[in-house]
């Protein structure tokens, strides 16, 4: 870890522009990630912007009846939040299946959007890895590759989205806001935030040099079943093989959104329509142009299942 | 909580200001200002310092371990401003004003917290390094119940209750390798109940 | 003290303070953060200086090349050592694999430099700095595509590379009754909580490390050898260490970096191996394929039984001795066992709890499943009906006490086997498939000479040292309860110095040795002791009893303390061991009972309950011995579920070398362990008629649940981890 500065903005404009006016600047939250990262020399900021100064920490409702979570809420306080326990439980459900007490204590709302991949070869700066080092190559095409991506992958990268809220705000139509140097605010759907890896595996979102995620916006609640349901190895404390987040309503139509399985959470809208028709009939258009590895074929299996699963809670 | 914090460490943090760039590869030094286990301590520290590292290298509290130093196995849980979180991935210079609770806080050799004592009770360690991690983590828990926080385990978001799953789900981040697991949730099942009365 | 015969009756068997549920003595210390680990030690006195390792990037290959000098300029760096610099160094007597690679690059992540500075962040920045050029070369890192390469390793204390009995290939052939079947076990790694941790001191040409290992013998004898010193001039200190397994029998790259840097830097340097650096830098439990093949008559008697493992290891390394249980286990005239070892070129293999019994017994016990399904026959009456009371490839050699049929019992009895379904994938509990497995468990009980000092000072307390370690392993409790025992005292009359190589030489920890015979030792030194009592306050040493501080003979009696009136009483003694091993198998034995959810749907597995019962010889501390028993059993959980080390077999690597890749049991993987102990003396085994427990809990415990698993679903997996993808295909179809 290289010797960086440090500073604490007041405002979300002050810390996009201190961001913008230094070289090599990082904004840091929580830090679970970022500092993971920094001591593995994956990443290399010269200055830090600690943006827990800047009262983005509330979570208020919205003129439109949903709510509105400043980005640096925490794991833990928007999970137990009693408006998104009852409204919004699949977010609450996949914010409890992630990470541990500890980490979803300091983890922030922004910050679990913006987490990097968990590929090992990215973790390990003596292997090629286009995402860490863009054109070195991708070690993961045909190294260990289990808990990598099937799909939206690229011949550059096969590295998936660790998060797991992430998959939740997928299917609940979040929208992200920003504010960046000039104090230009933006608003960003969830479908368009994350991005698939192509040409550019760098690139794991579609935020612009500097620019500050302030919150995140849920639209007014869908009402119906909300199941989020997580699979891996060990019972807790591990990242998902696969996960899916379902809001089903009584009809038995909603929506479906898939992690462990791409580089972004995995929604393809158009295969919800099939959804009373069962786990197989979605899966095979959410699943449509995989290119899983021989290690990593099982998922694809595992999703239908898995969603078989969440169906049949979400109906009981 | 989160907020009541940095509003306390706006207010007293010049030192933002002072970590300014120092020049070339030379340490960037700053000033942090945070209460340990009651006692005030005022630290210059490189602004690399991990709260873990403050703990264990500057102020000599070697209680919190260092296992993984990556928020992989829960050895350096410490309380800050009331809440458990992995010492190794965060700042020092982060927690200017914070209250911090380390093992060593929680009691002393003939002055015992309760769980500490009913870990012995218990058997609740073996090699004892994850066991000060595993401590804090469980004292937080007991609090994190009774507050009503949910968690993966929880059947019905909207209630929350003390039950052994409960406990195995709120503790998989402490790993215990000699796998003293068993005898853990009895001595934290023991000190809620103690606590009931 | 020699010990070549049985033990008779002696004062421990008074049991009033061995035997006894005791809380650990250094329980205090370990939940208040006041015990000392290595990375703990700080001197106010001297300017301690950090060390930080840095790691090759190759597999295999030469450093063509290599700049320091950015790393050297780096603010606070105090000295950079490489191979260039580092002098010549040699290797210990135990592990293989060099401290400091150089101009040969060995395994993945051999140290190549230590950067030295004056605080941790500088020491890590620099290292980053350090620019190395290498030339990679073609390895081996693909176990079953070198199996064919593989040869008989050499024999040693260790490691039999053949045994035999009868002729096996002609009774196999004709048996009624057959399996022959291949299994897999992954590498392991011993993800110890504590990482390799060594603060290194010099004083002129005399040598300090406060360090984390499990055999202060060996570590002295490395360090030495190693650095080319005297080992007068080296002492150790590890009187807490965090966990061990096996993975810290003797000083590792920490310890030979820190003596590096510490010289070079003029100052003490502590070093931690860095958790990502770990799982390549040190030592594993290898992988194995193995291949097992029983012949049986109709009747489930076995007629023979063939167990051959592969493993592959650096030149010089040892093999994984998968074989060794099944020499013991059952019965069958006719047998044959037999080690392959190729070279690999991944990190070293080692030794990690219960080597050989460990992986061997994933293979056998999963073997006996299938065996028992084809005869049909419940898998504990076939387990039962193939007991010997006697070493199999010796007939006249008995075990000195073996209890595995009355484990099988009552294990059966605790847990309700009998409610088991034969018949696979019967049983559902909503969306749980459910299933229940057993296994048999056997583990050597080795006894090495030990020796201790023990000390009466004038307030009647009574102290003693040895170098013996404590890695979570409750022996400092067992050794004051042992003394305590002895001289007739509470437990809180005696205190415990263990962890220094100043003090009289132990085994250490390990090889499930450490509690015998650590506490024979302290047994020889307080009969030592009690005589030099009677001796003072004039007693026949033979008729006095030592009970409640006092001493008794006839009807007078004195208080202990005034032995010491004159000044403090000290003993020294230590157990040299005859050739009792010869005369009888020492073996402890136990089964295990595990029953397992496996999902419907996603076919996660999750274990329900669990129970062992076990006869390890007298229970010296039932509290502390059902630790390492659910501690065993929880590494076997691990075994069998999750833990992998996946190597990269184009780079030369374990991939997952971190805590988070490396998937280790968490709390919500583990029920409540239930753990019975047989009542048991064992007089050949040691004075204490005690045999260790360590390992003893996980030989066996993975396939036990391997076994549940085919139970509940009728998916036989043969290549551990048991991991749902294995499972998928075999799971009824999606409701």
């Amino acid at each position: 870890m290289k010797p960086f500065t440090y500073e604490r903005p007041g405002t979300p404009a002050e810390a996009a522009a201190a961001a913008a006016s230094t070289p090599g600047a990082r904004f840091i939250a929580g830090g679970t990630n970022l500092l993971d990262l920094m001591k593995l020399q994956v990443e290399t900021p010269a200055h830090l912007v600690d943006v827990n100064g800047l009262g983005l920490d509330g979570i208020e409702p919205t003129p439109e009846g949903g709510l509105r979570i400043g980005a640096l809420v925490s794991n833990t306080d928007l999970a137990a939040d009693a408006r998104v326990r009852k409204d919004y439980a699949v977010l609450s459900r996949a914010l409890l299946a992630g990470a541990s007490g500890q980490l979803r204590n300091r983890a922030t709302t922004a910050g679990n959007l913006l987490q990097r991949t968990r590929c090992p070869y990215f973790y390990d700066t003596a292997q090629p890895c286009n995402k860490r080092r863009p054109g070195s190559g991708c070690a993961a095409l045909d190294g260990v590759s289990r808990q990598l991506a099937v799909v939206g992958s690229s011949e550059a990268c096969i590295a998936t989205n660790p998060s797991d809220m992430a998959v939740a705000m997928r299917i609940l139509d979040a929208t992200v806001e920003t504010v960046d140097a000039e104090g230009t605010r933006r608003r960003i759907g969830m479908a368009d935030f994350h991005r698939l890896p192509d040409e550019r595996p760098e690139l794991d979102t579609t935020l612009r040099p500097g620019e500050l995620v302030t919150a995140v916006t849920l639209p007014k609640p869908l009402g119906g079943a909300h199941v989020y349901r997580k699979v891996r190895d060990r019972a807790s404390y591990a990242f998902a093989l696969v996960s899916v987040a379902a809001v089903v309503r009584p009809d038995g139509t909603g929506r479906v959104a898939f992690g462990g399985l791409a580089h972004k959470p995995w929604r393809v809208e158009a295969a919800e329509a099939d959804l009373p028709r069962g786990a197989r009939a979605v899966a095979e258009g959410v699943l449509a142009g995989a290119r899983p590895t021989h290690e990593n074929a099982f998922k694809l299996k595992l999703a239908e299942r898995t969603l078989g699963a969440v169906l049949h809670q979400a109906r009981a | 909580m989160a907020c009541a914090s940095a509003a306390t460490a706006m207010a007293a943090m010049p030192t933002g200001t002072s970590a300014r760039p120092a020049g070339g590869e030379q340490p960037v030094m700053a000033k942090v200002g945070l209460t340990v286990n009651g006692e005030r301590r005022e630290l210059e520290l490189d602004t690399r310092t991990s709260l873990l590292d403050a703990a264990r290298e500057h102020l000599h509290l070697t209680g919190s371990k260092k296992g993984c130093d990556h928020g992989q196995c829960g050895a350096c849980t410490m309380l800050v401003d009331g809440r458990r979180i992995n010492a190794c991935l965060t700042l020092a210079v982060m927690y200017q004003g914070s209250e911090i609770t380390t093992i060593e806080g929680l009691g002393q050799p003939g002055d015992l917290h309760p769980m500490q004592a009913a870990f012995i009770r218990h058997d609740g360690f073996q090699c004892g390094f994850c066991t000060p991690g595993q401590i804090c983590s469980s004292v937080a828990v007991l609090r994190e119940i009774e507050a009503g926080i949910p968690s993966h385990a929880t059947a019905d978001l909207g209630k929350v209750a003390f039950s052994e799953d409960e406990v195995r789900e709120r503790m998989s981040g402490n790993i215990c390798r000699c796998g003293a697991y068993p005898n853990i949730v009895a001595a934290i099942r023991e000190v809620h109940e103690g606590a009931r009365g | 003290m020699k010990f070549d015969t049985p033990a008779g009756a002696n004062p421990i068997d008074r049991l009033k303070v061995v035997g006894k549920p005791t809380d650990r003595i250094d329980g205090p210390r370990k939940t208040t953060g006041t015990a000392p680990y290595a990375n703990d030690w700080h001197d106010p006195q001297s300017r301690l200086a950090y060390g930080y390792v840095v790691g090759a990037g190759i597999g295999k290959g030469r450093i063509a090349g290599m700049d320091v000098s950015r790393a050297e300029a780096a603010a606070g760096v105090l000295a950079v050592v490489t191979a260039a610099n580092a002098g010549k160094l040699d290797r210990g007597a135990f592990y293989v694999a060099r401290a400091l690679a150089g101009p040969d690059v060995d395994h993945y992540h051999q140290a190549v430099a230590l950067v030295v500075a004056e605080t941790f962040e500088q020491a890590r920045a620099a290292a980053a700095l350090v620019r190395v050029d290498y030339v990679r070369s073609e390895g081996v890192f693909d176990l079953a595509a070198a199996k064919d390469t593989a040869v008989a390793p050499k024999a040693g204390p260790f490691v039999s590379p053949e045994a035999k009995a009868g002729d096996f290939e002609a009774a196999f052939a004709t048996a009624p009754v057959r399996i022959d079947e291949s299994y897999g076990t992954p590498d392991h790694a011993h993800a110890m909580m504590e990482p390799h941790a060594t603060v290194a001191s010099w004083d002129g040409d005399r040598l300090t490390l406060w360090t984390a290992i499990q055999q202060m013998n060996w570590g002295v004898r490395d360090i030495a050898k190693t650095l080319g010193i005297a080992k007068g001039n080296v002492r150790l200190v590890s009187p807490f260490i965090g966990g061990g397994f096996g993975g810290k029998g003797t000083i590792l790259s920490d310890a030979v970096l820190a003596s590096l840097g510490a010289r070079a830097a003029g100052r003490p340097v502590k070093v931690s191996l860095p958790r990502p650096l770990m799982f390549n830098n040190v030592t594993h439990r290898p992988a194995t394929i193995q291949r097992i093949r029983i012949g049986a008559g109709p009747d489930g008697r076995i007629t023979a039984i063939g167990h051959e493992s592969w493993s592959g290891n650096l030149p010089d390394g040892p093999p994984e001795t998968a074989t060794e249980p099944t020499r013991l286990l059952y019965a069958g005239p006719n047998r044959l066992m037999r080690m392959h070892l190729a070279r690999l070129d991944l990190p070293e293999g080692g030794a990690m709890r219960a080597p050989g019994e460990a992986p061997g017994m994933m293979a056998l016990e999963i073997a006996m499943d299938e065996m028992a399904e084809r005869l049909g026959m419940d898998p504990v009456a076939f387990r039962v009906l193939n007991d010997t009371q006697v070493d199999p490839e010796n007939p006249r050699r008995p075990f000195s006490r073996r209890q595995l049929v009355e484990c099988l019992r009552r294990g059966a009895e605790l847990f309700g086997w009998e409610r088991r379904v034969a018949k696979p994938g019967q049983v559902r509990d909503g969306r749980w498939l459910v299933g229940m497995g057993m296994a048999s468990a056997i583990r050597g009980a080795p006894v090495m000479r030990s020796a201790a000092r023990v000390r009466l000072d004038g307030r009647g307390m009574v102290t003693v040292e040895t170098d013996m370690t404590d890695i979570g392993t409750g022996s400092y409790t067992i050794i004051a309860q042992t003394a305590a025992e002895m001289m007739g005292l509470p437990l809180d009359r005696v205190v415990v110095r263990l962890g220094d190589s100043a003090y009289p030489e132990s085994p250490g920890s390990g090889g499930q040795w450490g509690a015998a015979s650590s506490t024979a030792g302290v047994y020889a030194a307080c009969v030592k002791l009690r005589e030099a009592v009677a001796r003072r306050l004039g007693f026949n040493a033979t008729d006095a009893v030592f009970e409640d501080g006092q001493v008794r003979a006839g009807n007078r009696s004195e208080p202990l303390v005034r032995a010491a009136a004159g000044g403090e009483l000290v003993a020294e003694d230590g157990v040299e061991y005859g050739d009792l091993a010869e005369w009888f198998a020492l073996q402890t034995f136990g089964a295990h009972f595990v029953e397992v959810g496996v999902d419907v749907d996603t076919a996660e597995v999750r274990v329900r309950r669990m129970l062992a019962v076990c006869a390890a010889g007298r229970i010296l501390s039932p509290k502390a011995a059902r630790s390492q028993i659910i501690g065993g059993m929880t590494m076997g959980i691990g075994a069998a579920l999750m833990e992998e080390l996946a190597v990269d077999a184009r780079r030369g690597f374990f991939v997952n070398h971190d805590l988070a890749g490396y998937e280790v049991p968490v709390h919500a993987d583990i029920p409540d362990l239930q753990v019975s102990f047989l009542d048991e003396i064992d007089p050949a085994a040691s004075p204490l008629k005690a045999k260790g427990v360590g390992e003893l809990g996980i030989s066996g415990a993975a396939a036990a649940v391997a076994n549940a698993v085919h139970n509940a679903t009728g998916v036989r997996v043969r290549d551990y981890p048991v991991t749902l993808d294995k499972l998928l295909g075999g799971m009824p179809e999606a409701a």
